[in-house]
């Protein structure tokens, strides 16, 4: 584990650097506005879409290992959850800054009460304040966070349902499969890459968490000596 | 079973008791609710009329706010006098003791509906008579879905040192379906000709959303209470 890793982060990099390159020779599709018929790129497509995929990874890493955490007291799986959860706010903050901005071009507005917009804005909310708790939740945090974590996964199909009675203008998931194959190569290096952002951050950060927890029991000894 | 229910029975009547006698809680919730409304009122109310399907929403939100309220207060009172402990140390099934706390809190939080719901009809000339039986459903489903979300949380934190900021930021982005649901299908009732088929789809939601909630609730109660 230790041996990949480096080579790992290396890979990552690359990947990201070559990102960049990849998408401007890949072929575009051009989507009209839907008020002005101005035809918009579409190439911010290939960050927000897998940093929503990655968020998504996250969160339910997050809630399943906080399932874990309760029922079997693993603390390694609370400390995965934490990392999880950090890592699902940034992405979905990814996610939320890059989707306004496609949002303005394309439908003239910054945001829209939408169901898939508003679900990952709860889902968002649900891991800000996971690590609120954390923070400042005192003795018993982790398992507070905990439940906030099992609760938020259980919450978010209801509030896809409650808000898709109303009207969804979001672009389907029937976009993925019907990308040219051009594209379709360039979308999934892009996935690739985030994915692999996200394990080697959780790896590096469940580990950050496993060394302040030693910190804090050392600290606990040399009180009781 | 049936001691299951004894259970939740007894905790339920024990915190009626002590309401009953003290008023404390159901008094100040009151007060804090038609506050509430009152200052949406002088906000959304220009020249007698209010806003269009204002009436909803603010039901939804006193209700919420009052229901923070009311769940801070009464278990507050349980941590005042360590008594949530000498519950955990009954040799009974934990969830019963859930659903005792369950039952009482939505009792309570119906008594602050029932001062509530005629007094927003009042002030933003929402139709409440209209459809009196879809309105109670709703109410009744939305309490309990707010409720047992509401009283896991509360449970937990009584132990926590920053509680009364964490109920509010634990509660409201789990119950925002709750709230969804509630103003959506309140705000269907209200209109000028009531959409009830509409409504009862809304009812729908939170009759299952009840259901995963209580259910999550009685499952994780245990470990979660375990110090």
């Amino acid at each position: 584990m230790k041996r990949l890793y480096l080579p790992a982060v290396i890979v990552a990099m690359a990947m990201f650097v070559a990102a960049p390159f990849r998408l401007m020779s890949a072929p575009d599709i051009e989507v009209a506005n839907a008020t002005s018929g101005v035809l918009l790129s579409y190439k911010i497509f290939y960050y927000h879409v897998p940093s929503a995929m990655v968020m998504f990874l996250a969160a339910f890493t997050s809630g399943i290992a906080s399932a874990v955490f309760l029922f079997k007291k693993k603390p390694v799986a609370d400390r995965l959850a934490a990392a999880a959860a950090e890592l699902a706010v940034v992405f979905g903050l990814i996610v939320l800054v890059t989707g306004p901005l496609w949002a303005r071009k394309a439908w003239g507005v910054w945001w829209q009460w939408d169901a898939r917009l508003t679900s990952t804005l709860l889902m968002w909310m649900i891991f800000v304040a996971y690590m609120l708790v954390r923070r400042y939740g005192g003795p018993g945090a982790e398992k507070l966070s905990a439940a906030m974590a099992v609760f938020g996964m259980a919450n978010v199909p209801f509030v896809y349902v409650s808000v898709n009675i109303w009207r969804t203008i979001h672009p389907t998931t029937q976009v993925i499969p019907s990308l040219s194959p051009g594209m379709r190569g360039v979308f999934w290096f892009c996935v690739l890459a985030f994915v692999l952002l996200f394990v080697l951050m959780l790896a590096v950060r469940a580990k950050l968490e496993e060394r302040r927890a030693d910190v804090e029991r050392l600290y606990l000894l040399m009180d009781e000596e | 079973m049936p001691m299951f229910l004894k259970v939740a029975w007894l905790v339920m009547r024990k915190d009626l008791t002590v309401e009953v006698r003290s008023r404390e809680v159901v008094y100040t919730t009151i007060f804090f609710a038609v506050a509430c409304v009152l200052v949406f009122a002088f906000a959304l109310v220009k020249e007698g009329r209010p806003l269009d399907d204002a009436a909803a929403g603010i039901m939804w939100i006193s209700v919420a706010f009052a229901g923070t309220l009311a769940l801070g207060r009464t278990f507050e009172r349980e941590r005042h006098s360590e008594t949530l402990r000498a519950l955990m140390l009954a040799p009974t099934s934990r969830p019963a003791i859930y659903v005792g706390k369950l039952l009482g809190i939505v009792l309570l939080l119906l008594v602050v509906e029932a001062v509530l719901v005629p007094l927003v009809g009042l002030l933003f000339h929402a139709p409440v008579t209209s459809q009196p039986l879809e309105l109670a459903a709703l109410l009744l489903f939305g309490t309990i879905g707010f409720s047992a979300v509401g009283t896991l949380f509360a449970a937990m934190l009584v132990r926590a040192r920053s509680r009364d900021v964490m109920l509010p930021i634990l509660l409201y982005p789990i119950t925002i379906p709750v709230i969804i649901a509630g103003v959506r299908g309140t705000a269907a009732l209200f209109e000028p000709t009531p959409a009830v088929d509409l409504a009862q789809m809304w009812m729908a939601l939170l009759a299952f959303f009840d259901i995963v909630f209580v259910t999550l609730s009685l499952w994780t109660f245990e470990p979660l209470m375990t110090e």
